[in-house]
């Protein structure tokens, strides 16, 4: 097992290296540059020399590269050009704090009301509660969630006033965001599990389950649902990505000073080891998600577990 | 002999989509202490779905719309589910046709045996549950029982697989056991250990057996009494030396014309046509679109399973006293 993820955490590497490489280049062929075009008109040829210099981008840009590069390697980041003199580390941690706060959140409620709510559907099949529960599921897959976001701004926040409408002052202004992400989490997770348990609730050793004497809630928990949830672990992972990553139109509706809202500001402002860091940061990020995932499976489902075992 | 089951026109009705199923119209039969009855018919002539009715193991869309199972005095078709599931891994207990989906792929086999005992045998600590279970591996005949103890299904052979299933249905000693085609899934050499097995255990244990079968060579090694199923109905019931020696329906001949001969150069027989659409039962015999002896009053009534020597029944409207004539001409 060591071995193993040792092995997955040097093809990360990898792989970092080269989106480090593409980003890079791609940036550069971006246009404009990080400074304001009409203060950058009204300077002399040699200021103008010199500020480039302080930035290090008169090198051309191959070195630019491996400088980049060589001081990666060091754990420095740069500095900001947006921010001026801010570490780029810093920057990204401060704007971190909202974006997993409101994504850890999301995935919480989103994957264990979505689970519920996918056991009870499939449980109780072609009830009421079915239909309700897959109702909701196309709701929540099918509206966009600004489109929710806006009506709970409306309703919750200024109708009813139950919640700040927006901003980032205290835990109560997560509520809304949190619930904006989870939904499609939840329509997607309960979707999921709803269709994995009525295929295995078919299967033959749920008889044999049943057949032992074993009542209603015991078949459920010890033989359904650990083997409904396997598959469903491929679905969770991406979510848990996409939602703790930070979502640019949820953060940007309930102004909340997220990753998501830094990056694209880092775009339109050609900061580029902003750029550089929070892209990375995020390929990271997913990566080593899919690689618990791929562990926790291996934890869940014997037969991956010894397949692996003799590969390696 | 003591019977030990008795059922009595059972019926079960499948509610589809497409209409309602009659899978399982009347079917009465009893089991004595220590015997083994072997139930044999073609796919979807009813079998699965009588055991699993008498199991009340049906699947949801199926209700047992008439009849009884009446066990150590009770009506298993009236018991409160709670009373069925004390009974069900203990009294009675189940081997299914295919080992390779019967087990829970993310449980050792070890914890599926100890399951049962866990449920049924509350007394016992969990030292002597185990100890029972690495026993009861040992009993089916597989070999280094604490290493097999904590694998997991797939790390098992199929023919492995089945005598766990069996070691899971005999923890609690059970007084019957229903075996619904445990070898039809196996290849040959490994269906010849696992129904001498089955006979092993019978012998010491004497536990009633129902087997369900559709192969005519398990019925004649196992057999000690047989019946035969068509169209959702019990169409001859037999020990087994009369029934292979004085059959009587022309189903049961077909299907024992049906075996291959060995040395005999010939086309494979069968009978011809195909089982009657349970979804609209024909009103008299439902074989009576394929026998080849069928007459007039077949279409149109059915005919009542009727002794017709000690311990052999049969429906057939051949057997009829006014039919003695036609009955010349079919010997």
């Amino acid at each position: 097992m060591a071995k193993y993820i040792l092995k997955r955490l040097l093809y990360l590497v990898i792989t970092l290296w080269v989106i480090a490489t593409l980003t890079f280049f791609l940036m550069k062929c971006l246009p404009g540059t990080p400074f304001d075009a009409e203060r950058l008109a009204l300077m002399s040829a040699s200021q103008r020399a010199a500020l480039l210099a302080h930035y290090g981008l008169d090198k051309p840009v191959w070195q630019q590269y491996f400088i980049y590069l060589g001081s990666l390697l060091r754990g420095d980041f740069g500095t900001s050009f947006m921010y001026v003199n801010q570490n780029v580390a810093g920057v990204v941690t401060n704007r971190l704090g909202p974006s997993v706060l409101i994504g850890a959140q999301a995935v919480v409620v989103g994957v264990s009301i979505g689970l519920a709510l996918g056991i009870v559907a499939a449980w109780k099949h072609n009830s009421l509660i079915d239909y309700l529960t897959m109702f909701l599921a196309v709701l929540g897959v099918s509206v966009p969630n600004f489109v929710m976001a806006a009506l709970m701004q409306y309703y919750l926040g200024y109708k009813f006033s139950l919640l700040p409408v927006a901003f980032w002052t205290n835990w109560k202004c997560s509520v809304m965001p949190t619930l904006a992400l989870a939904l499609s989490a939840i329509a997607m997770v309960a979707r999921f599990m709803r269709t994995e348990m009525l295929e295995v609730l078919e299967q033959d050793y749920i008889t044999t389950a049943r057949a032992k004497g074993l009542n209603n809630m015991k078949v459920l928990t010890r033989h359904v649902i650990r083997n409904s949830i396997i598959p469903v672990i491929t679905v969770v992972g991406p979510i848990i990505v996409n939602l703790l990553t930070g979502s640019l139109v949820v953060e940007s509706i309930f102004a909340v000073p997220g990753v998501g809202s830094l990056f694209v500001d880092s775009i339109k402002a050609n900061d580029y080891p902003v750029i550089m860091a929070v892209t990375l940061f995020y390929s990271a990020f997913y990566m080593i998600v899919v690689i618990i995932m791929d562990v926790t499976y291996q934890l869940v489902d014997p037969r991956i577990r010894l397949a692996s075992g003799s590969g390696e | 002999m003591k019977k030990l089951l008795e059922v009595n026109n059972l019926t079960v009705e499948i509610h589809t989509d497409h209409g309602t199923v009659y899978a399982c119209r009347g079917v009465s039969f009893d089991l004595n202490e220590d015997e083994t009855l072997c139930i044999v018919g073609e796919s979807g002539s009813g079998k699965s779905i009588t055991v699993k009715g008498i199991m009340r193991l049906l699947p949801k869309t199926a209700k047992i719309v008439e009849g009884s199972v009446m066990f150590e005095g009770r009506d298993l078709t009236k018991v409160p589910e709670k009373e069925m599931l004390s009974l069900r891994g203990s009294d009675i207990s189940m081997i299914f046709q295919d080992p390779m989906t019967s087990l829970n792929p993310t449980m050792t086999v070890g914890d599926q045996i100890m399951e049962v005992l866990k449920e049924h045998k509350k007394e016992m600590s969990k030292q002597q549950r185990k100890a029972r279970t690495l026993e009861l591996i040992e009993l089916v005949g597989i070999n280094n029982p604490e290493t097999r103890f904590r694998q997991y299904p797939h790390q098992l052979s199929g023919g492995m697989r089945q005598r766990i299933v069996i070691a899971m249905a005999l923890a609690c000693d059970p007084k019957i056991l229903i075996a619904d085609e445990p070898t039809t899934a196996l290849d040959v050499t490994i269906q010849a250990q696992i129904l001498d097995l089955m006979r092993e255990i019978q012998k010491k244990s004497h536990t009633a057996i129902i087997l369900i079968t559709h192969n005519l060579g398990v019925v004649a090694n196992m057999a000690d009494r047989v019946g035969v199923m068509y169209g959702g109905k019990l169409v001859e019931t037999a020990n087994v030396r009369e029934l292979f020696f004085h059959m009587e329906h022309p189903y049961t001949k077909g299907l024992l014309a049906s075996i291959p001969k060995k040395g005999v150069k010939e086309e494979l027989r069968s009978i011809p046509g195909s089982p009657p659409d349970l979804m609209a039962p024909p009103k008299g015999c439902p074989f009576a679109a394929r026998c080849e002896y069928t007459m007039k009053v077949c279409q149109q009534y059915l005919p009542e399973l009727t002794e017709i020597a000690p311990d052999h029944r049969c429906a057939c409207w051949l057997l009829d006293e006014r039919a003695a004539k036609m009955r010349q001409e079919v010997r």
